[in-house]
């Protein structure tokens, strides 16, 4: 009895270290984010100055909207794409299908600032430059295989014969697909457009790469600031962010974990 | 409403010839079962009649009209699926009403079909549950409500009745063929289950290795099979093996077996002897010889098993185990290791030409 208790107890001891250890630095900053002194200094005074004075940023709020608008066509983009593609691969047979899928997977793991340095290259070589649009295009290339993978993952548990059943009452192709196919994988696709929106909202190495002083996003607007010095605005911006990201995080668990169900 | 005509067609996969020259006749109204082993082309030869795949060769007629190359969406079947495939975000209603929904009929009348439907399934009051919250039974019957509400020419059922357990099944058989009268429609199943195709069919056809084998009414199946396979695969049967003498065959130990139906085999010709089980009576060798039973055999018991109405004997002669059920009249029973004197009728012999 007495050693399950002490299991117990260091089982517990090692989920609070573990939870402490991710989370910790996270509340400090959105702590500080609040505190009146720029240099961390205690005993913590609280203050919202830093959330008022983010508003009077101009280039943060205009790389934020860069950001969210990018997110947001990257996301839209992506997914639609990305789900037509996983029902060609799902539905037909074509030469070359298992090189196309396995050419699917390199990009997740290929680093990101390899990624962006041959981006890079590859957009001036075509003339596209660096900007908003090089930042849109890089971003829906990296979001694609997180959408293709996520959405066919859905569809391993496809049923073919309904789409049969479906076609043998009269359903043409499109019907077939809006009515039985696009049901049956929206929780997929949601989840892989969540994907999509984090990999491109939370971008920085790509769009650093593309970005120009004038067309850039939050993150690589955050890094210029740091660079040019700490101040607490930072921590505030950093706590809006983390809070819509594990909140798009959240609802990705959720619909991961009760979409395979009914 | 419509026959179907399926003249010579043929469809191979890669090598393996999955359909080699199948015709049958299906006529407007009947109840066939296409009735076989796994691989012998059944599923193949539906799919043919449905559209979901088009054959090689051939031609599939469904009213006179060829649909050879017509795909399913145009086709207008019926199809009710083994596993059922319910829409499963739709409710029961909405699965029925799908047929009639993409063809663009006015709600009104989708509403009072799909009830009618749902009546004619005895499921008239479940419109709003979703397939989920249904039995085995009932999803069935939503499948099978949701192939006819759009009133196809054909409906085509693929082992519709396999994933009931055999209570259900029984219960389902009737309703089945209860629907199939009352509105007429020429059904077209694919099934293994024997007995299935024996009780509900008007007529079946057995294949094999992607060729029909026999095709006719059951009676005429069970009573005169054609082959070896026609004759095991449709119910039970002893099979004798020998030299056609012009009346039945002599075996090779010498004994001649009678046979007055069937083929005729000319005299010296390979030729096998069928007899169902059933047929033949089974005694101690004490009664007297009756000419009405002119085949006799003499073997001895190895094992009896009961099952209730009746007993099955298997009986060892010469090397080889005979099958023989006795209906449960309270005779008396023999036990295992009696000798025993079989005999029956040469009209319950069927002289099949060797393959």
């Amino acid at each position: 009895m007495a050693t399950t208790r002490i299991l117990e107890g260091l089982g517990r001891f090692y989920i609070a270290l573990l939870l402490g250890f991710l989370y910790l630095p996270i509340i400090i900053m959105a702590a500080m984010s609040f505190n009146a002194s720029p240099f961390y200094q205690l005993p913590f005074e609280w203050t919202t100055d830093w959330y008022a004075s983010l508003w009077q940023n101009d280039q943060l709020i205009a790389a934020t909207w860069n950001s969210i608008e990018i997110a947001v066509i990257t996301t839209l983009i992506s997914t639609v794409l990305g789900s037509m593609a996983s029902l060609a691969l799902y539905r037909y047979d074509f030469r070359g299908k298992k090189v196309l899928q396995a050419l699917l997977f390199p990009p997740i793991a290929i680093p990101w600032l390899i990624t962006g340095t041959a981006m890079l290259i590859f957009f001036f070589g075509v003339g596209i430059g660096r900007g908003l649009i090089a930042i849109l295009l890089g971003h829906v290339a990296l979001a694609l295989p997180y959408v293709i993978v996520v959405v066919s993952a859905r569809l391993q548990t496809f049923a073919p014969e309904l789409e049969e059943a479906a076609r043998s009452l009269g359903a043409n192709q499109w019907q077939v697909t809006m009515r039985v196919t696009l049901p049956w994988i929206m929780p997929g696709v949601i989840a892989g457009g969540l994907f999509a929106f984090a990999v491109s909202f939370d971008q920085f190495v790509v769009s650093y790469f593309l970005s120009t002083p004038g067309q850039t996003t939050l993150p690589v607007e955050i890094y210029a600031a740091i660079r040019k010095g700490f101040t607490p605005e930072i921590n505030a911006v950093s706590t809006i962010i983390i809070v819509v990201s594990m909140a798009l995080m959240l609802l990705t668990a959720r619909f991961f974990k009760f979409g395979g169900e009914k | 409403m419509a026959g179907v005509q399926v003249a010579n067609v043929s469809r191979s996969f890669g090598a393996h010839k999955a359909l080699d020259n199948v015709s049958i006749d299906f006529a407007d109204g009947g109840f066939y079962a296409l009735l076989g082993p796994s691989g012998s082309g059944k599923t193949t030869l539906l799919r043919q009649i449905a559209g979901f795949d088009f054959p090689d060769a051939g031609r599939i007629a469904i009213g006179g009209e060829s649909v050879e190359r017509v795909p399913v969406e145009k086709r207008r079947i019926g199809m009710v699926f083994q596993n059922y495939a319910l829409f499963p975000n739709m409710s029961v209603a909405d699965n029925v009403a799908f047929g009639l929904s993409v063809r663009g009929e006015p709600k009104a009348t989708i509403a009072t079909e799909v009830q009618r439907a749902l009546d004619l399934v005895q499921l008239g009051k479940l419109g709003g549950r979703k397939p989920h919250q249904l039995s085995g039974g009932q999803r069935q019957r939503v499948a099978l409500a949701r192939a006819i509400v759009t009133k196809p020419r054909v409906l085509l059922l693929d082992e519709p009745l396999g994933a009931l357990d055999k209570a259900l099944r029984v219960d389902m058989q009737i309703e089945l063929k209860r629907i199939q009268r009352e509105i007429g429609i020429t059904t077209i199943f694919v099934t293994h289950d024997q007995e299935e195709a024996l009780t509900m069919s008007d007529r079946i056809g057995i294949l094999r290795d992607g060729q029909v084998v026999q095709e006719g009414p059951p009676e005429e199946i069970y009573d005169r099979p054609q082959s070896e396979f026609a004759a095991t695969f449709l119910g039970d049967a002893n099979i004798f093996r020998g030299d056609a003498t012009g009346s039945g065959i002599k075996l090779p130990d010498g004994t001649t077996i009678k046979a007055s139906t069937g083929t005729s085999v000319p005299a010296g010709a390979k030729a096998s002897c069928a007899v169902r089980p059933e047929r033949i009576r089974i005694s101690t060798g004490a009664a007297k010889p009756d000419p009405a039973n002119a085949n006799t055999l003499k073997g001895q018991v190895s094992k009896r098993i009961f099952a209730g109405n009746n007993s099955t004997y298997f009986v060892d002669r010469d090397g080889q185990t005979l099958k023989v059920i006795v209906q449960n009249t309270g005779a008396e029973r023999l036990a295992e290791g009696q000798p025993v004197v079989l005999s029956w009728s040469p009209d319950s012999t069927v002289l099949i030409a060797a393959a």
